[in-house]
């Protein structure tokens, strides 16, 4: 009897429980780089992102008031699983989403996966997250490594670029870039003529360069980001190494382009996501941003907006916070919006069309952050990892 | 050591008759790496010589100037952008007003360091450094800012064995010609021998009627328009970021560790030198191209603890 008691008022207290967390706000975390090497193009302004997203949806959803809450991961894994951890416990955070810098979200990936929360991977790259470490729980958003290098290297081997020469960051990110597009060239009938590796943030790429025109390759492959990236493509201008190879960035975003100069950048081939020019209604959420900050957003502010918009369209179709529920509801909906078209695999991979642009030359851009031509347009299936090649437990079902 | 074959390649396509090798790699190629190198070490010996007079003369281990660099060149920019100032104005005004501040810097802060331990110097500098990277990176961003090279310098010229920009020529004439006129300045002028005889003892120097606390403030404003200079001489080359000085002082530091704390022509020499070495790392094993420098340091501080030309305490 007692035991039954006992067994009873327990039962009371988790009803209680579970119907306080249903009647409290909502709660959506974002941890990204905000004052390091990413934060122009994540950084405050993708917070600031899912927080119009929240506005947008009306500030409530299932009646709960919609909150956001933000931190800086300062592109340490620990430090962005330790604010997840304390979000999920304390506060009973809903949903995660990750910014730059693809170790932090393989580590939040892994503590989403254990509290069984939905996560959300913008601006990492690596494709790991919905292939080795893949999870029930993640969904990778925007792009990944395998994405640029098949949009970008494809493209370019097949326009007549079949010798390669990669000069690569040498750390784990610009290995995989490498390794990545390597593949995909030789994959095109293509030929990898040399890489030279770079430490991160070099002080100078004049002796690299020098040996990557020294390989007569066409195609000067260019496997790093930020500011390595910027300094090696403004050296190569200098150097007169881009009038005898053709440059293609493997993770370049707009505010890298604008922060060259079209002078500099001008016939570099770049594979993005999302282009603010692209049409009205990209536009329309371009000039907002403007307004606020004075520069275009990027493809992962854009993509920040339309993954929490869509999480929370998610939440109301399934009447619940439950991730599993919302998870299944997420996998079965159509994403159509301003930022892309598509569908999230089983793995969590988001299926959507990429694209290959093209910096316009001085002369043919004619209004500010008028920077890309887009060359090609791909169908998600074949930007992505296919379903076939991936190690992914979830697709093989 | 094992040459790439890209090296091969490289020198084969400069001449075809390569006759002479040194180290394994025709002269040739040699040459030009030889004098991409001696381009960055005359930033080194820029960067170096501000610090080692700051040493030399107030005891200071000026942790700010990185940051004094950053300044520099985004002083250039801004100058550029908001008030159309050209780069030669610019390569004027930039470490003239950099070296004013850094004279407002010496009478609020550092005056009042320089009886009690150095460490206390140091910690301030670099609080002022973090400060300063944290303004900048909140007004301007992380992606950085592209200043063009002036019109005058740009293109371009064939040596023969390699093309050489010919703004980076001017970069080496500039830095070669302000290092050995500050040298000359310190080690053979009268008021170098007054710099030098005050901070050996300021009472006595004092004593003769010398403002010695006026000299030590314009020497430090000295230090800080020398890394405002060089600053300036950089922003044509690489992007105006305000992180660009903490991803070089920590090398500057060990050239100047290298040289011999406070020993000018040792920080010029050293400066080249290692520039050299670091250009020839980066054909021959780039993956330790950033700690070859280090490496040096280590060695060199076990076979002579005060630096290749300090003076053994």
């Amino acid at each position: 009897m007692k035991t039954k008691t006992l067994v009873a008022s327990m039962a009371i207290g988790f009803a209680a429980a579970a119907s306080a967390q249903g009647t409290g706000p909502v709660k959506i975390g974002f941890i990204t780089d905000m004052s390091s090497v990413y934060a122009d193009l994540d950084g405050p302004a993708g917070g600031e992102m899912v927080k119009w997203a929240a506005q947008d949806f009306g500030g409530k959803v299932l009646n709960r008031p919609i909150e956001v809450v933000t931190a800086d991961h300062q592109n340490k894994a620990d430090i962005a699983s330790a604010k997840a951890r304390e979000w999920i416990d304390k506060d009973g955070l809903s949903m995660l989403i990750g910014g730059t810098n693809s170790g932090t979200s393989l580590a939040m990936a892994k503590l989403a996966e254990e509290k069984k929360r939905p996560f959300f991977s913008i601006g990492a790259g690596s494709a790991r997250l919905t292939n080795e470490a893949c999870s029930p729980y993640t969904v990778h958003y925007a792009y990944d490594t395998v994405a640029l290098a098949k949009v970008g290297a494809a493209a370019l081997v097949k326009a007549g670029g079949k010798n390669w020469f990669f000069l690569t960051a040498d750390y784990a990110f610009g290995h995989s870039l490498e390794a990545d597009a390597s593949t995909i060239v030789k994959a095109n009938g293509g030929t990898v003529m040399g890489a030279v590796r770079h430490p991160l943030n070099a002080s100078d790429f004049s002796s690299f360069l020098l040996q990557a025109q020294s390989s007569k390759a066409q195609v000067l492959a260019l496997a790093n980001a930020g500011g390595d990236f910027s300094n090696a493509m403004k050296s190569a201008k200098e150097f007169g190494i881009l009038k005898t190879m053709k440059p293609i960035g493997l993770l370049v975003f707009i505010t890298d382009v604008h922060s060259l100069g079209l002078s500099n950048a001008e016939g570099l081939q770049v594979a993005d996501s999302w282009y603010w020019n692209q049409d009205d209604a990209s536009r329309k959420f371009a000039k907002r941003f403007f307004e606020k900050y004075k520069r275009m957003p990027t493809s992962v502010q854009a993509a920040d907006y339309s993954a929490a918009s869509n999480y929370l369209k998610a939440v109301q179709t399934a009447g619940t916070t439950d991730a599993d529920k919302v998870m299944s509801t997420l996998k079965s909906m159509k994403i159509d919006d301003f930022y892309n078209k598509g569908q999230i695999r089983a793995d969590g991979r988001m299926i959507h069309d990429m694209y290959l642009y093209q910096v316009k030359s001085a002369k043919e851009s004619t209004t500010p952050w008028d920077y890309y031509r887009m060359i090609a347009k791909v169908p998600g299936e074949q930007a992505f990892t296919s379903a076939a090649d991936s190690k992914c437990a979830l697709l093989k079902k | 050591m094992a040459v790439p074959p890209t090296v091969i390649s490289y020198l084969k396509d400069i001449n075809p008759q390569v006759s002479m090798e040194i180290f394994g790699i025709p002269h040739q190629a040699f040459l030009g790496q030889l004098l991409l190198g001696l381009v960055n070490g005359a930033f080194y010996a820029l960067l170096s010589l501000g610090l080692a007079v700051i040493f030399g003369l107030l005891g200071i281990v000026n942790f700010a100037h990185g940051a004094l660099y950053m300044l520099g060149a985004f002083a250039a920019w801004i100058m550029l952008d908001k008030f159309g100032i050209n780069y030669w104005l610019a390569l004027l005004l930039a470490p003239l007003s950099v070296g004013a501040l850094g004279v407002v810097i010496e009478r609020l802060f550092l005056k009042h360091l320089y009886k009690i331990d150095p460490i206390y110097g140091l910690l301030l500098t670099f609080g002022l450094a973090l400060i300063a990277e944290g303004i900048f990176r909140e007004l301007y961003g992380v992606s950085g800012k592209n200043y063009d090279v002036p019109e005058l310098l740009s293109g371009a010229t064939n040596l023969g064995f390699m093309v050489l920009p010919n703004y980076r020529a001017w970069v080496v004439l500039v830095s070669l010609s302000v290092c050995l006129s500050t040298w000359y300045l310190i080690e053979r002028t009268r008021l170098g021998a007054y710099l030098r005889a005050g901070t050996e003892n300021a009472a006595l120097v004092q004593a003769f009627g010398i403002n010695v606390p006026l000299m030590v403030m314009l020497t430090y404003g000295a230090g800080a328009a020398l890394a405002a200079l060089a600053g300036v001489l950089a922003a044509p080359i690489i992007q105006v970021n305000p992180l660009m000085g903490s991803n070089l002082i920590i090398v500057v530091f060990a050239v100047v560790v290298i040289g011999g704390m406070g020993s000018i022509m040792g920080s010029i020499l050293t400066g080249l030198g290692l520039g050299v070495i670091e250009g020839l790392t980066r054909v021959f094993y780039p993956e330790a191209s950033s700690i070859v420098v280090f490496i040096i340091m280590v060695i060199v501080l076990m076979i002579r603890p005060a630096g290749l030309f300090g003076k053994e305490a």
